[in-house]
């Protein structure tokens, strides 16, 4: 009963996120809405932490193969690639790089420079 | 082959899950860093689909199941974060200049890319939202009047790529900080990146997950005034 009524809070979470979503007009989808929302319920403590920590815990470690379907369906979308592959791929490898180093590397400079360690 | 897996509820998930199963025997075998088991999974689907000749929407009438999944543990990321609540309050500053800064770079080199590949406005608004998460991303490039289709493959694979090349990166550039190494895989490969991130440690997981929101939300409004470039 204990993770049916932890996956219970958490999909409450989600559908006000979609209802979020439905009702305000901004370009935010439901799951921005819904971690948004959880976080605040969180630090107030309207969702103690114990009430969704081991669905939540369960859902996140499992996160990874979720993705799985939706990036095999590359290949419906491939016929429209196609022409342009290399270009695209040079690039999506290129940026996420350069993204990750510059966003990684500015964090850590400030960390250090305000002499403060995590 | 299709017309016996049409009629199969199970089939779709069953296989993604023993694609992505192989996956993890194969890198605890050869632990080198490209064996990464989401890579090794789409690939494994993307192999079956087209040597059985089977139809992606057969297999994703199964498959769907999974994705429906997504945002309820999108929502949870929440967690992690707020265990770490105080390495927020701690760090802002750090976590602020680094996110905006990877957001402004996101945008710069689609930018500088476009322009040497000879990219339409429609191609380069489609690559502009590539590092933030799916449902944003799908929505920018809908409004800026890109290609949403390839869009979407290209979100995925950009965070499969920061997803496999994570660490690789962060050893290169000599990124030790639990905190900047989360900050780097959530604002570069989003939600995929965050599923790294939480393998590394739960400092990197929470710090990832932040990452996904605030960029997201940073995206929503500096894309558009930076679509008009092209």
């Amino acid at each position: 009963m204990k993770l049916l009524k932890q996956f219970g809070i958490i999909l409450l979470v989600s559908f006000i996120g979609e209802v979020l979503h439905e009702v305000l007009p901004l370009p935010v989808p439901a799951s921005i809405y819904g971690i948004i929302l959880m976080f605040a319920a969180l630090t107030t403590h309207v969702i103690p932490l114990e009430a969704v920590s081991t669905a939540g815990k369960y859902l996140i470690e499992i996160m990874a193969v979720m993705f799985i379907p939706a990036a095999a369906g590359l290949i419906v979308s491939w016929d429209m690639i196609r022409a342009y592959w290399v270009q695209y791929l040079v690039l999506m490898v290129v940026s996420t790089v350069v993204v990750m180093v510059v966003s990684a590397s500015v964090t850590q400079f400030v960390i250090r420079k305000g002499g403060r360690k995590s | 082959m299709n017309e016996f897996l049409a009629g199969s509820t199970f089939f779709g998930v069953l296989f993604t899950l023993l694609a992505y199963y192989a996956g993890v025997l194969l890198k605890k075998k050869l632990k080198h860093p490209l064996c990464n088991p989401i890579l090794i999974a789409i690939l494994l689907v993307i192999a079956f689909l087209i040597v059985f000749d089977v139809d992606y929407e057969t297999y994703n009438a199964g498959a769907k199941y999974l994705s429906y999944f997504l945002t309820p543990a999108t929502v949870c990321l929440a967690i992690p974060l707020y265990e770490q609540i105080r390495l927020l309050k701690d760090n802002w500053k750090a976590i602020i200049a680094g996110i905006l800064s990877g957001v402004l770079t996101s945008i710069l080199v689609v930018f500088a890319f476009s322009l040497l590949f000879g990219f339409d406005h429609a191609q380069y608004v489609t690559f502009l939202p590539k590092s933030i998460t799916t449902a944003i991303g799908m929505g920018v490039v809908e409004e800026l009047g890109g290609y949403v289709s390839i869009a979407v493959a290209v979100i995925i694979l950009t965070g499969v790529v920061g997803n496999v090349l994570g660490e690789t990166v962060f050893s290169v550039f000599r990124i030790t900080e639990p905190v900047a190494r989360g900050i780097g895989l959530g604002t570069s490969a989003h939600a995929i990146g965050t599923a790294r991130a939480m393998e590394l440690g739960e400092v990197e997981g929470a710090m990832s997950s932040l990452s996904i929101v605030t960029a997201g939300l940073i995206t929503v409004i500096l894309a558009p005034m930076f679509a008009g470039l092209l």
